[in-house]
């Protein structure tokens, strides 16, 4: 009989290996997926993973798009990753998302069209403010009444997914768009926008605050008391409360940062790449994270390489569609095998696999 | 060596001659909103890209990407496809406007078509469909079959090409029936299958013997079917699975003419920034056939009709038209101009409805 | 405000109808929550289900067939589920999360060659002179056979959990696991067959969708139904009767707003739309306030993994 035996300490081989790992693996299992739709597996791997990096034709361009792609994700991840650690179970990323973007769109807008420096800065305040108040909700609920997190904030996803549709096609409409749903364009108002900093680099704002974050979480979580505590609340939550910690200002503050960058996080692609509020501008960035989180396992660097990955498989899997003509759906059911190698195969890190025989009672 | 020498010689010679023997095909984009399995818009335009590959044959490559969020991914789509070498690149949704335009800017030599916007550029031209011209057949149709007088319509989004399907299809239903009343649901999804037939139920609930649509499902002409006595029309593909009964008819978006076109320009070294608008006439909408389910003389008067729009000798907004607060919009016989048509953003008189804004 | 022209009657046979996917969703996920497992992945799980029932149905020609297609196939993706979690004690926001990816792709994949195709017809339940009835006939004994399925279901979740042993067993898993475990339950095994289960019902509330209530297959067809589920399982507080209160609730909002539309009724859709989900979250306020209720109702294990340190 296979048994499962916890390791004392997480393996720190396995936790190198078990990425590469779970890649081949998806490798060989997508290659047979491609196959059986007729497609040549090799070239399939190889647009998808090599193309977008190396490919002469793309990779000057696709490179740069990496960020753009990842940065949402990776700045999202890194907030949710210190409630995960402590316990505390933020799954309305998607809401926080979308609620900074609201606020801080509807912030730039109403100053159009003047110009003046000091726009940017306050939507991105707005963004941060809207996502973070978003995210209190659960948070004064759970200290409050002690309502589960999970429950509340993913209720709240469909709140504020109703309030984009509205604000969409009813307040921050464009008046200028021919009645068509969706705000103004952000890129085409300069005092508002958030432009690629460095031509062919990709990186705008958002990237920018996507490294900051990750390096500030690593730290927050290896130097800082704060980051003992919440290590410490998701090991052992009792010894937390022997130790000094205040269950209820980590609850807020976790909650918090997660909502906060979530929201910076919606307003920095609203004002760039996206461009504009509109009806499905959420585009799943608020969920993904919260796999991505995982996928980096909760580590700061680890979340880095997730989110680049996301991103990759993303861009790789677009090129894949129209130079091989792999159906987007193939891609999808592409990309939730590598997520479940991923998740799956961590279990080598955290536990020894032990070939016992029966027991007898 | 020597024989190195003519060897290779005779490979380059081979590969240069292949190469200007066959010449390099023209390669064309596709940029989808949706999948291209969605049995309408999407499908449709994607039924188009197969007809220019018919049509040219080995002269033409296309290649498409679908479900294509708006936004950021569109640009960044339009972008590794004109990196790929596509000559001519069709973004086929509204919400690709800003990209098209942003992308466009970067390849000047990439020819670029986005489907039912209105920015252009040097290399972006525009075009769309008349649809209201469809949705006055429809409306005709509409107002000769019902017999409780009213008229359901499922709307999407209150944009001006759904309000002015609306006004089109009411005021030729209106002309042939003065006692008809519409029933307007806005559903505010262009796909979704079930609050489709949800939408659908709601309106013959009201006492609505026809459904129009302006949502891309069947299921409200399945619903039309379960309720019985309800008929409906197809909706941007010709969804003849339910004729002859509930579907009687169905307006269909045929963008193969277009595109054979519009690849041919390139081809021949002609292509040019436009704005076309084409309807019945040149075949960009097309009208399916009129089942059986509909008198003849009906289903003759709506042909009439059609030939009358499409050589151009009637236009489907011909006053007197007053709008719905009773000033007057056309006088008699004064047709509506394109800037008006293309904004239009009120209801014309008769309709009880008010505009959500 | 002038109701009039809207039957309440006829109304709440459509809602019934309308509220059906999400019903069998509902009701499948309360079980996976009970037993102390969260799956998210109940979107995948419905479009699979869509697919599969849609596909069996055609090529059998059968309905009845296709929905036992349906409840396989949700079961079998639930199950891959199942593995991750409970086997390899991956994440379960995560994974039921990837579940949903991979699901909407797969399902996109096998019906490939299914767009446009009609299903074979469902046909109601004859009940002869029941269905005549003056006023309960139309509301309660015209519907097809999938309705009356449904709250059979919810009817039998409800025995079981309350009044049977296996019942008993399975809530006291999603209480604590550990507890459960040291009493000798098999608690992976408990949790694999809740988990096959609310796969089977998310499968059946799909094919609903692809086999009465639409019906044909197209991509995305479940279009978010699946969340839907989900949010009725906390509304219901983790009972099943009031899963069909919910259920009935949030399906019936939509059909609600529309009809009101029809009837000539300028309403905000979106607010009306925002609605059941803050009641939702009001309802679970109401009950982490009075802690010992809440007890009873929450599976306290939700979504932690258990591991059997032997």
């Amino acid at each position: 009989m296979i048994t499962l035996e916890r390791r004392p300490e997480p393996s720190r081989m396995w936790q190198a290996m078990t990425p590469i790992l779970a890649v081949v693996l998806t490798m060989i299992a997508g290659g047979l997926l491609f196959a059986v739709l007729g497609k040549d597996p090799f070239e399939a791997i190889r647009t998808i993973f090599w193309d977008p990096l190396f490919n002469p034709q793309f990779a000057s361009y696709s490179r740069p798009q990496l960020l753009v792609k990842a940065a949402p994700l990776i700045l999202i991840a890194i907030g949710l990753s210190l409630g995960f650690r402590a316990g505390i179970w933020n799954i309305g990323a998607e809401g926080q998302y979308i609620v900074g973007a609201i606020c801080g769109a509807a912030v730039g807008l109403a100053f159009y069209p003047t110009e003046a420096i000091y726009i940017f800065p306050l939507m991105v305040l707005a963004g941060a403010i809207g996502g973070t108040l978003w995210a209190m909700i659960p948070a004064v609920l759970k200290i409050r009444f002690g309502t589960n997190e999970i429950l509340v904030s993913l209720m709240l996803v469909y709140v504020a997914e109703q309030l984009l549709a509205s604000m969409a096609l009813g307040a921050l409409r464009n008046p200028d768009g021919g009645g068509f749903p969706g705000s103004r364009n952000l890129q085409q108002y300069p005092s508002a926008a958030n432009p690629e900093l460095i031509a062919g680099t990709g990186a705008h704002w958002g990237v920018v605050a996507a490294f900051i974050a990750v390096i500030a979480a690593y730290v927050l979580l290896n130097k800082h008391l704060l980051g003992y505590q919440i290590k410490l609340t998701g090991q052992a939550p009792r010894a937390a409360r022997f130790a000094g910690v205040r269950p209820n200002v980590l609850i807020a503050l976790c909650l918090g940062i997660s909502g906060g960058l979530a929201g910076l996080a919606g307003l920095f692609e609203v004002s760039g790449p996206a461009g504009q509020i509109s009806i499905d501008f959420n585009s799943f960035y608020g969920f993904t994270a919260i796999i991505v989180a995982f996928l980096g396992r909760l580590h700061p660097i680890g979340i880095l390489l997730a989110g680049l990955l996301m991103a990759l498989t993303y861009i790789g899997g677009e090129l894949a569609q129209f130079m091989l003509g792999i159906p987007s759906a193939a891609i999808q059911a592409f990309q939730g095998m590598l997520l479940f190698f991923l998740l799956g195969v961590d279990v080598l890190s955290n536990f020894r696999i032990r070939i016992k025989r029966k027991q007898v009672a | 060596m020597n024989l190195m020498k003519t060897l290779f010689g005779a490979i380059t010679a081979a590969a240069i001659g292949g190469a200007a023997m066959a010449e390099d095909p023209v390669k064309v984009g596709f940029i989808y909103v949706g999948p291209i399995g969605d049995g309408g818009w999407t499908y449709e335009h994607n039924k188009g890209r197969l007809a220019v590959e018919e049509h040219f044959g080995d002269k033409v490559e296309t290649v498409f990407q679908e479900s294509v969020p708006e936004g950021a991914d569109a640009e960044r789509a339009m972008t590794q496809m004109a990196l790929s070498g596509a000559d001519l690149i069709f973004t086929t949704s509204f919400g690709y406007m800003d990209p098209t335009i942003n992308v466009a800017a970067n390849f000047p030599d990439v020819k670029f078509e986005h489907a039912t916007g209105y920015k252009r550029a040097d290399n972006v031209s525009t075009y769309s469909a008349r649809f209201y011209e469809g949705r006055a057949i429809q409306g005709h149709i509409a107002g000769k079959m019902t017999e409780s007088n009213k008229i359901g319509y499922i709307a999407s989004f209150p944009i001006p090409e759904v309000i002015r399907g609306i006004n089109s299809a009411y005021i030729h239903a209106k002309k042939v029936n003065p006692d008809v009343e519409f029933n307007i649901v806005w559903a505010y999804t262009w796909f979704d299958p079930a609050k489709e037939a949800d939408a659908a139920n709601a309106l013959i609930e009201q006492g609505a013997d026809v459904i129009l649509q302006h949502t891309d499902s069947t299921a409200p002409l399945a619903a039309a079917q379960a309720k019985g006595g309800v008929i409906g029309f197809g909706q941007a593909s010709d969804m003849a699975e339910y004729a002859p009964f509930p579907r009687v008819s169905s307006i269909i978006d045929d963008w193969a003419p277009y595109y054979i076109a519009r690849v041919q320009a390139v081809m021949d070294g002609t292509w040019e920034s436009t704005d076309t608008w084409d309807g019945i006439g040149p075949g960009m909408v097309a009208i399916g056939e009129i089942t059986d389910a509909v008198p003849a003389e009906v289903a003759e008067e709506a042909m009439a009709m059609k030939a009358a729009l499409a050589d151009g000798s009637y236009h489907a907004f011909t006053g007197p038209i007053n709008k719905q607060d009773g000033s007057v919009w056309l006088a008699e016989g004064e047709t509506a101009d394109d800037g008006t048509l293309a904004g239009m953003d009120f209801y014309v008189e008769g309709l009880t409805a008010e505009i959500p804004n | 405000m002038d109701f009039g022209s809207i039957n309440p009657l006829i109304l709440l046979a459509s809602l019934m109808v309308a509220s059906t996917p999400i019903l069998l969703a509902a009701i499948g996920e309360l079980v996976v929550e009970k037993s102390g497992v969260l799956n998210l992945g109940v979107e995948g799980m419905m479009i699979v289900g869509a697919v599969t029932g849609f596909i069996a149905a055609v090529n059998l020609d059968s309905p009845t067939l296709g929905f036992v297609a349906a409840a396989f196939g949700g079961a079998l993706l639930s199950l891959l589920f199942g593995f991750l979690t409970q086997v390899l004690l991956s994440n379960q926001v995560a994974t039921g999360l990837a579940l949903t990816l991979f699901g909407l792709g797969i399902a996109a994949l096998m019906g490939q060659n299914y767009v446009g195709i009609r299903a074979p017809a469902t046909l109601d339940v004859p009940l002869g002179p029941l269905a005549d009835i003056p006023v309960l006939g139309p509301v309660l004994f015209q519907h097809d056979a999938m309705i009356y399925v449904s709250i059979g279901i919810v009817a039998a979740v409800w025995y079981v959990l309350t009044k049977t042993r296996a019942g008993l067993i399975l809530r006291a898993v999603g209480e604590s696991h550990d507890a459960a475990h040291a009493l000798g339950y098999k608690v992976v095994r408990i949790r694999l067959m809740a988990i096959a289960f609310g796969g089977a019902c998310a499968g059946l509330g799909g094919a609903y969708l692809s086999l009465v209530r639409v019906p044909q297959w197209t991509e995305g067809m479940t279009a978010g139904a699946g969340w839907i589920a989900l949010a009725i399982v906390v509304f219901a507080s983790w009972k099943p009767w009031r899963a069909l209160l919910g259920a009935y609730l949030f399906g019936g909002i939509t059909v609600l707003q529309l009809n009101l539309q029809a009837a000539g009724f300028k309403i905000p859709v979106e607010y009306l739309s925002m609605s059941p989900y803050l009641i939702t979250i009001l309802v679970l306020v109401i009950m982490s306030r009075d802690r010992s209720r809440a007890a009873l109702n929450a599976p306290a294990a939700l979504g932690k993994p258990f591991h059997a340190s032997i």
